[in-house]
């Protein structure tokens, strides 16, 4: 029997819906388009010209923004592939390792860069780096974002992991396979779609972060984050909507690759 | 979230018997060693005194929560009345947090709801539209936002031209744009994890309170609401926690005048007031508020999931 009305439907969440989605995209769109804008003020409109990102990649200020996106980009991609090989490991004692001491405190510490604000991690990790005498540049940061992309890389890890079924490892020790031939030819090829997802949302994580890299940056040394906030705080000139709609594209690049990842999860599982 | 991990382990999971402390070593180190034991000495910090111009002298000293609460006059000499001035600043945070906790909720359950209801393949279309902001640099949105409601920028222009307003809205360094920017930050937080919990969500039960005549609404209010419950403490927890602590939105839409938390705290490490005992005692303060949250979040997630 068909119902007269559909449990489902809610009148008036369709259009909320809606709503939600053009206050999301409505600024992301306004500055992709004056990105292109031939003008050099910011607000009139005129003409469609590819001026500012010739400006980015070779103007004024092209070579300290050259400068800050290789240290977002190899920071982002060193900082990723240490958390994600430290979280899998985690993802591993959690999910295979039955109980060992220090379990439940374990999974609060994996989770305590997420639940910790981000400008008091900040403030300790420059007291810390201060206290310590330990000079604040690049190192200081890649440490600063391993530590708070564990977390990130940890999720889809150990929701990949938890999915799987202990059954295939045990099989294959009860075939003589060691623990670690177990786990590095039965565990691993399985798990990567989630290692791969946390891998790239650690790093975009990592790319993304301002507050913290702020704080541990120390002076000299700029972020892509850092180095657009300070051409900000001087007034938003037309390039820097030209770096942000490259930066836009980038993201979306990646959470293409995720979705993708995790669709080839799911059609593997 | 924590309910999904800490269960009871089974007998068979445990093929790495043995080797739990040994995985959990770098985790340990990395973490313990950089969070916890930097915290450790924040607080620590909070009870020195301050070095002129950054830094501290290693003396025990509780000036820095001194002048958290009271006001001592100027030359520190007067009987001691409330100081206000930081305490407004918390309150106006939270109020701000909560406010934009509360807008994100309005239209963050509506919009989860409606795309976990929707069937395959559209479902994934929506999810992946609400996936892509959440990803997107949280500087470049708050510019973005930033740059969109300027006295002389595209919302005002619009309006203009259509001839609805005579002269701009000034919305830019106020109380509003601060908001604006909150939610506007966080409201995908607000949608992931209730969308998570509509989609596990078993309609027999709307169905059961239909056939017992319930309305609509009164299925909302009493059987769905309910059982979702955990998606929507977590998604209010999401954006609240980041909104209490939030510099961006108002550092570069609220201007000077609309300080929140995290502006009073980065001024004592990165602007002028280089004051590190008193920053330190600020960021244990919220510290302590968040934790508050969390404990909250903790009692009412082993509620819902005993009952």
């Amino acid at each position: 029997m068909k119902r007269k009305i559909d449990l489902r439907h809610f009148p008036g969440f369709l259009p909320l819906t809606s709503l939600c989605l053009f206050l999301l995209y409505a600024p992301l769109i306004i500055v992709m388009v004056y990105s292109f804008n031939d003008s050099l003020s910011i607000t009139r409109w005129e003409g469609v010209s590819l001026r500012w990102y010739v400006e980015v990649f070779s103007g004024d200020e092209a070579a300290k923004f050259r400068i800050a996106a290789f240290n977002s980009l190899t920071i982002a991609a060193m900082a990723a592939i240490a958390a994600t090989t430290i979280a899998t490991a985690a993802a591993t004692a959690m999910n295979r390792a039955g109980h060992f001491r220090g379990r439940t405190f374990s999974f609060a510490l994996i989770n305590l860069p997420i639940m910790v604000p981000e400008i008091v991690i900040a403030v300790a990790t420059l007291i810390f780096f201060s206290s310590i005498g330990f000079k604040t540049g690049y190192l200081s940061i890649l440490i600063a974002h391993i530590v708070f992309c564990i977390p990130f890389a940890y999720l889809p890890i150990a929701a990949r992991m938890q999915s799987i079924d202990h059954q295939y490892e045990q099989v294959a020790m009860d075939l003589y396979a060691t623990r670690w031939q177990a786990f590095r030819y039965i565990l691993l090829p399985l798990m990567t779609p989630g290692i791969i997802s946390g891998f790239l949302l650690a790093f975009i994580i990592s790319m993304d972060d301002f507050i913290i890299t702020n704080f541990v940056k120390g002076a000299g040394i700029e972020t892509l984050p850092t180095a657009i906030f300070g051409a900000v705080k001087r007034g938003i000139q037309p390039n820097i909507m030209a770096i942000s709609t490259l930066l836009l594209v980038v993201s979306i690049i990646f959470v293409t690759l995720s979705w993708m990842v995790g669709r080839m999860g799911k059609k593997s599982k | 979230m924590a309910g999904n991990f800490s269960g009871k382990t089974k007998a068979n999971n445990s093929i790495y018997a043995g080797s739990g402390t040994w995985l959990m070593m770098p985790s340990w180190l990395m973490i313990g060693f950089f969070l916890l034991i930097p915290v450790g000495i924040m607080l620590v910090y909070s009870f020195l005194t301050k070095e002129f111009r950054g830094g501290v002298i290693w003396e025990f000293s509780l000036a820095a929560y001194d002048q958290f609460f009271f006001y001592r006059g100027l030359f520190g000499d007067e009987p001691p009345t409330i100081e206000w001035t930081y305490i407004g600043i918390f309150w106006r945070s939270i109020w701000q947090a909560g406010l934009a906790t509360i807008l994100c909720l309005l239209i963050g359950f509506p919009t989860a709801w409606f795309i976990a209801t929707r069937g395959g393949k559209n479902r994934a279309i929506w999810l992946f539209l609400i996936t892509i902001p959440y990803w997107v640099n949280l500087l470049i949105r708050t510019i973005s936002m930033k740059f969109l409601i300027r006295d002389n920028g595209p919302f005002n222009e619009f309006l203009l031209s259509l001839g609805v307003i005579n002269e701009p809205i000034h919305m830019i360094n106020t109380n509003f744009a601060v908001q604006l920017g909150l939610f506007y930050s966080y409201l995908p937080f607000m949608v992931l994890p209730i969308y998570a919990s509509v989609e596990r969500y078993n309609f027999s039960l709307s169905e059961a309170a239909a056939d017992l005549y319930a309305t609509q609404w009164v299925t909302l209010q009493k059987v769905i609401l309910p059982v979702v419950k955990p998606g929507i403490i977590a998604g209010c927890i999401l954006v609240f926690i980041p909104s209490l602590g939030a510099f961006l939105a108002p550092d570069l839409l609220g201007g000077a005048k609309n300080f929140m938390i995290g502006s009073l705290i980065e001024e004592q490490f990165k602007g002028n007031a280089g004051n590190w005992p008193f920053g330190a005692a600020a960021s244990m303060i919220l510290l302590s508020m968040v934790l508050v949250a969390l404990l909250y979040y903790a009692r009412e997630q082993s509620k819902s999931e005993a009952g």
